[in-house]
């Protein structure tokens, strides 16, 4: 059966060098689902090919990693160039996870204080979209998430804490994230919860993967 | 798998590295393995093991070694002022100790044991990762009392293959090759200038992640980026401008403006400095650093044959 034509037009690659043994790829700079999964489509027909070591799927790019011995920069791009025409197939669902959250973040009230908004309507707001996980990385078990629905965007802290706790659920531009380890951090805290992202004794070790979907739901502490 | 190295003194820190985990980096978990790439194939050719074998790598203060039976070892790498010439094959009966007396040059020396060096494998690899707990002598650094085992070992005609010194890498060299990165076109007209032409020093503050750059602040405004996966030899610019050199345990994706690469034939040279070493950036074309990289893979070759 043909499938339906569509709409979106292929986008521009821009390829550039990443030292002398990979190449970034980018197929656009806005935080959008399709750009993305065009990406991890990419991503994905570039690793099964042999010259390639690796593919990874940014949120709108892709990092690719060769075997200069087996093909040079120019071919590579070229091959980059005619796989991202292609229409990537028809993604698959993500594994939808439903995340409870007890939100009482240490910048939730300054949060709804900059936005604007009660601290029940962010609640409201930030549990009411499915999101998708767009990149898996930054430190282990860390997922970027979004779009947050644009009453939420508003930037990082101007001053990252030294420790933000694991579990720590929190926003910054149109995105949101889990912080899987005790770690530095710049995004606003909104709440926590007790799901684990980072499953080191589990192979991929990581809850979430490239294109799951993300609920978070009101939990009481 | 036989006990072959008991640690008396562990040194600053040593820790069991292989060729890391790359595919691990789409869940978040840095690639990881040997700091100094060169070395550590170059260690595991003299004794003849594969070049991805796990070896012990030793940061500043080497360990204190007695070996309990006789085994084939190698040290490559830095200068920690070892007992033994380094990199040569040289073979120690039990009793026999390896100790080190202090830095000369570079900052990390590779111990290599002919059967390699036996470690807890984690997704794929026995490289130690300090941050996750896993790996290698159970995700941690060596300590005292600590026994290394080492796998079988086919008694390879290896005794006194050595790696003359005009093949090794440059590693006095201050210069460190790069490739213009994505985002040098963001930077200032001054900062691009200063990226050529700054003498940095490397931070307390830099570890197996990466090395913090001090000695010019760099400029390159603009929107902010969507997150995208890094490399080792990556040069990324945050908000403060102080240049950060990612290196073996690097975070696996960042938004930060990449404003250069360090050439994979220079990351052996990189991994050998230590904070407060000083380093510039010398801008090398594609062709090359691929020149370079073949050369280094030659001399590889060479301990195989």
């Amino acid at each position: 059966m043909p499938r339906p034509r569509s709409t979106v037009r292929p986008p521009r690659v821009r390829i550039h060098p990443l030292g002398d043994t990979a190449v970034l790829a980018e197929l656009g700079s806005r935080l959008d689902t399709a750009l993305n999964t065009r990406a991890i489509a990419l991503a994905a027909a570039l690793k099964k090919r042999r010259d390639v070591r690796q593919a990874v799927a940014g949120h709108a790019s892709v990092t690719v990693q060769f075997d200069p011995d087996q093909i040079t920069h120019e071919a590579l791009a070229a091959a980059i160039r005619r796989l991202a025409t292609k229409r990537p197939p028809m993604e698959e669902p993500g594994r939808l996870h439903r995340i409870p959250v007890v939100y009482d973040g240490p910048d939730l009230d300054e949060v709804a204080q900059r936005l604007g908004l009660t601290r029940q309507r962010v609640v409201d707001l930030h549990g009411r979209p499915i999101y998708r996980a767009f990149l898996v990385g930054f430190v282990p078990g860390w997922a970027y998430l979004g779009p947050l629905p644009d009453e939420l965007v508003l930037p990082r802290r101007p001053t990252p804490r030294t420790r933000v706790p694991a579990g720590s659920v929190a926003i910054a531009g149109q995105q949101t994230g889990i912080y899987p380890l005790d770690s530095p951090g710049g995004w606003n805290v909104i709440g926590r919860t007790t799901v684990k992202l980072f499953l080191p004794d589990s192979d991929p070790p990581s809850l979430f993967r490239a294109g799951d979907r993300v609920k978070f739901f009101a939990v009481d502490a | 798998m036989t006990e072959t190295l008991r640690v008396v003194q562990p040194g600053i820190l040593t820790t069991i590295q292989d060729a890391g985990r790359p595919s691990a980096v789409a869940s978040g978990v840095p690639p990881g393995g040997p700091m100094d790439r060169f070395a550590h194939a170059a260690a595991n050719l003299i004794v003849g093991n594969d070049r991805g074998a796990a070896t012990l790598e030793c940061t500043l203060t080497g360990p204190r070694l007695v070996a309990t039976r006789s085994c084939v070892i190698a040290i490559t790498g830095g200068d920690l002022g070892p007992s033994i010439p380094m990199w040569t094959a040289i073979q120690l009966a039990a009793g026999d100790e390896i100790t080190f007396a202090g830095r000369r040059t570079g900052a990390r020396a590779y111990i290599a044991v002919g059967g390699g060096v036996i470690g807890d494998r984690w997704l794929g690899s026995t490289s130690t990762n300090l941050m996750c707990a896993r790996g290698g002598m159970h995700g941690r650094a060596l300590v005292a009392g600590d026994v290394i085992s080492t796998g079988e070992w086919h008694d390879p005609p290896v005794a006194g293959r050595t790696l003359v010194e005009q093949l090794r890498p440059a590693y006095a060299d201050l210069s460190l090759r790069v490739i213009r990165g994505p985002h040098f076109a963001r930077l200032t007209r001054g900062s691009q200038q200063e990226l050529w032409t700054a003498m940095f020093t490397v931070s307390p503050s830099s570890n197996r992640m990466g090395f913090r750059l001090d000695g010019a602040t760099l400029d390159a405004p603009g929107d902010e980026l969507l997150s995208f996966p890094l490399v080792a030899g990556v040069v990324q610019l945050p908000s403060g401008g102080q240049p950060i050199l990612l290196m073996a345990d690097h975070q696996t994706a960042g938004g930060y403006p990449v404003v250069a690469v360090v050439t994979s034939a220079s990351m052996p040279i990189a991994a050998q400095l230590a904070p407060g070493d000083e380093l510039r950036f010398e801008e090398t074309s594609i062709e090359d650093a691929l020149r370079a990289r073949a050369a280094q893979r030659a001399v590889l070759e060479s301990l195989t044959s």
